[in-house]
């Protein structure tokens, strides 16, 4: 063959995967990433309301950040989000695919409530307490623990075995709530122990939600600990690297995988019962409201990084916030919150590329080639 | 009424329920059969219901006198437009971009919903109207029924012709796609694309146009789910949320019929029946109501446990199910 025609063949670009990126490169990558995505979200909300977009952002924080209520519920969210991440993380880690955080936290959120209802007039408030922990505990962990099983031992998708688990424990605290719903036949519990608070987070320095927000930050440095510092969090970086290897090493890969399972689901079920205990005081189907699912792409995008975590959750916990009030300022669905959100993580998601893989183009080859 | 009328009336609000979910089902099998686990179908779903509305709207609200055809034919191709748009967005990402699938299906299940629920809320907010969204015109061209065979075949006729043309498209096209995947050169390629592509691509099949052309085609059957729900079951009105979690019950089926898109059809039938089956049995308590809606997520768990405990060959996922391709990395 003649040699232009050959010539023309070779792709106009071609990928290559990069080795180490420089850390300040990488963070320079994704900052520029999130900017792009905040311009790409002001020109949306444009379009969308006609609003000049520096005004939309003034809107968003002045909605996120406006007054001390606004803060602390800020915060109270965040920490929300960055529990569930925080649990989803070592089971990520290692490559487990658990998207079943919504459904257990549900079941820890569940224990805590009928412990609430059930108990109340039982124990102490102080031994109360601890039945509720030890319960919510044990029933994240469970509903963990079953989709590891079976991965363990048949390597059954958990992916879609943890995604239906959600839905069965939807349908428990439905029944649960059906069963103890107040007024009767309502299908709902009413906030629980509204006179007595047994059972409840106390205030600390006047704030509600003050002790919610300690007990999260705590679980972060904990795991930033486990996952850095642990003989455990290296075997969790080991597996999830690659099975083979952890085999040839001499870890006993079911152990792992059923272990940090274990420990996913029972921080699930701690961040169920402090919604139970310390957020709502009562228990719906919706009480975890996605936040199953987006700590998945939050724990992602924060490269499975604790304290990075932080940043990321109060970023989505920010948008939607802040969504939150241009919609109720303009009349429209708050649902803005929700796209917003999407719209951010699927730029961030997509500067891993940019981090990971270098693209060369046909022109700069040839250059080489004549150099 | 008689238990012979109660079971037929069951079995038509079975497949009524089905319907959606064999849409989904059908466009996810076509798109796990290119090694795309696209987690986002439920998003997906609400988009096509969502740019049918939108489609059908603008029709309806600018021209004086719809057409009922036109009102159908409009609809349905914006629905198409917007799920392909979206399962688009979703192969750029994972197939040239390399994301990580299920991340990047979640966040598109997050987007989907997010913007089904903000223009369902907020269209009419647009055009400075109130109320909420009704397309009656539209939504009962989608409901009309076979002519001849729905009013003179009885109850049989009751049963099984007196849906819209939906429900006997989603047939169509999960046999279609039976055939398809299983009988054309074409369809050997996309399965040799998600079981291993790195002999496909030493065979000479592009590997990311095949993943490219299916993803896409899946989110367009997929949508038509969303599209089905919004315009014949609902007859044209939009309920935030009120798709719930059909998606992912698509997502169930698809296991549950061993991605087989002809087994499908019944899975779906049959999981649209344990969907409703608490509203046919009479004298349940409120709390019995929500453990039988339970049934079809406790179905699936099963089947995925027994299917993976007998690895019997030809019940298995797709070998390369979730993992993006990239040629250097053999």
């Amino acid at each position: 063959m003649a040699k232009p025609a050959s010539k023309s063949k070779e792709p106009l670009f071609h990928i290559v995967k990069r080795g180490a990126v420089p850390a300040w490169k990488a963070l320079l990558i994704r900052a520029g990433s999130i900017f792009a995505a905040l311009i790409a979200c002001g020109l949306l909300t444009f379009f969308l309301t006609g609003q000049n977009p520096i005004e939309v952002y003034i809107t968003m924080i002045e909605g996120a950040i406006g007054t001390p209520r606004r803060i602390w519920s800020l915060l109270q969210g965040i920490a929300l989000l960055l529990c569930v991440s925080i649990a989803v993380t070592p089971a990520f880690k290692m490559k487990f695919w658990n998207i079943g955080a919504e459904g257990q936290v549900l079941m820890g959120g569940l224990a805590a409530a009928l412990c609430m209802i059930t108990l109340t007039d039982v124990l102490s408030p102080p031994l109360l307490m601890v039945a509720m922990v030890v319960s919510s505990i044990v029933c994240g962990a469970i509903w963990g623990l079953v989709p590891a099983f079976f991965k363990a031992h048949w390597n059954t998708n958990e992916t879609l075995f943890t995604l239906m688990m959600n839905y069965i424990a939807m349908q428990i605290v439905k029944y649960f709530a059906y069963k103890y719903s107040v007024p009767k036949g309502t299908g709902s519990i009413n906030i629980i122990n509204n006179i007595n608070h047994e059972g409840w987070f106390p205030s600390i320095l006047g704030q509600e939600y003050l002790l919610n927000i300690l007990i999260v930050l705590a679980l972060t440095v904990f795991m930033y600990i486990y996952l850095k510092h642990s003989k455990h969090g290296y075997e969790i970086s080991v597996v999830g690297e690659s099975e083979n290897t952890a085999r040839y090493i001499g870890i006993n890969v079911k152990k792992v995988i059923i272990r940090t399972v274990l420990i996913s689901g029972a921080l699930c079920g701690i961040m169920g019962w402090i919604l139970a205990a310390g957020t709502d005081h009562s228990i719906t189907s919706s009480a975890v409201g996605g936040n199953g699912f987006t700590a998945i792409m939050v724990s992602w995008m924060s490269k499975f990084n604790p304290i990075t975590m932080i940043f990321s959750s109060l970023l989505v916990c920010f948008l939607q916030k802040g969504a939150g009030e241009i919609a109720s300022n303009l009349g429209l669905n708050s649902s803005v919150g929700e796209v917003l959100t999407g719209i951010m993580i699927l730029f961030i998601i997509s500067s891993d590329f940019f981090v990971n893989y270098q693209i060369h183009f046909r022109k700069n080859e040839r250059k080489e080639k004549d150099a | 009424m008689g238990i012979f009328a109660k079971i037929m009336a069951f079995i038509a609000a079975a497949i009524v329920q089905g319907t959606p979910l064999l849409f989904g089902a059908t466009g996810e099998i076509i798109t796990e059969k290119s090694g795309n686990l696209n987690l986002g179908i439920p998003g997906i779903m609400y988009i096509g219901g969502i740019s049918g509305i939108i489609g059908g709207y603008l029709y309806e609200h600018f021209c004086a006198e719809p057409v009922p055809i036109l009102c159908v034919l409009i609809s349905l191709l914006a629905s198409v437009i917007g799920s392909t748009f979206i399962a688009f967005i979703y192969s750029f990402l994972t197939i040239t971009l390399k994301a990580n699938q299920n991340v990047v299906g979640l966040a598109l299940t997050t987007l989907g919903v997010g913007l089904g629920n903000f223009y369902g809320g907020s269209l009419l907010k647009f055009f400075d109207e109130s109320g909420s969204i009704s397309l009656f015109i539209t939504g009962n061209a989608y409901k009309t029924k076979i002519p001849f065979l729905s009013d003179h075949l009885g109850i049989v006729g009751e049963t099984f012709f007196s849906f819209g043309f939906l429900v006997y498209l989603a047939i169509i096209i999960a046999i279609l796609s039976q055939w398809f995947i299983n009988r054309t050169r074409l369809g050997l390629n996309l399965r040799a694309v998600g079981e291993n592509p790195a002999t496909a691509d030493a065979a000479g099949i592009n590997v990311a146009l095949y993943k490219y052309v299916a993803t896409c085609v899946g989110g367009a059957i997929a949508g038509l789910g969303g599209l089905y729900f919004v315009m014949d079951y609902t007859t044209g009105a939009w309920t935030n949320n009120g798709f719930g979690d059909r998606g992912w019950l698509a997502i169930a089926i698809v296991i549950f019929a061993l991605w087989k898109p002809r087994s499908a059809i019944f899975s779906s039938y049959i999981f649209g029946g344990l969907y409703i089956a608490s509203v046919f049995i009479s004298g349940l308590s409120g709390s019995t109501k929500e453990l039988i809606k339970m049934l079809p997520y406790l179905v699936t768990i099963a089947v995925l446990v027994f299917t993976s405990s007998r690895k019997k060959r030809e019940h298995q996922p797709p070998a390369a199910l979730g993992q993006s391709y990239f040629r250097e990395e053999r």
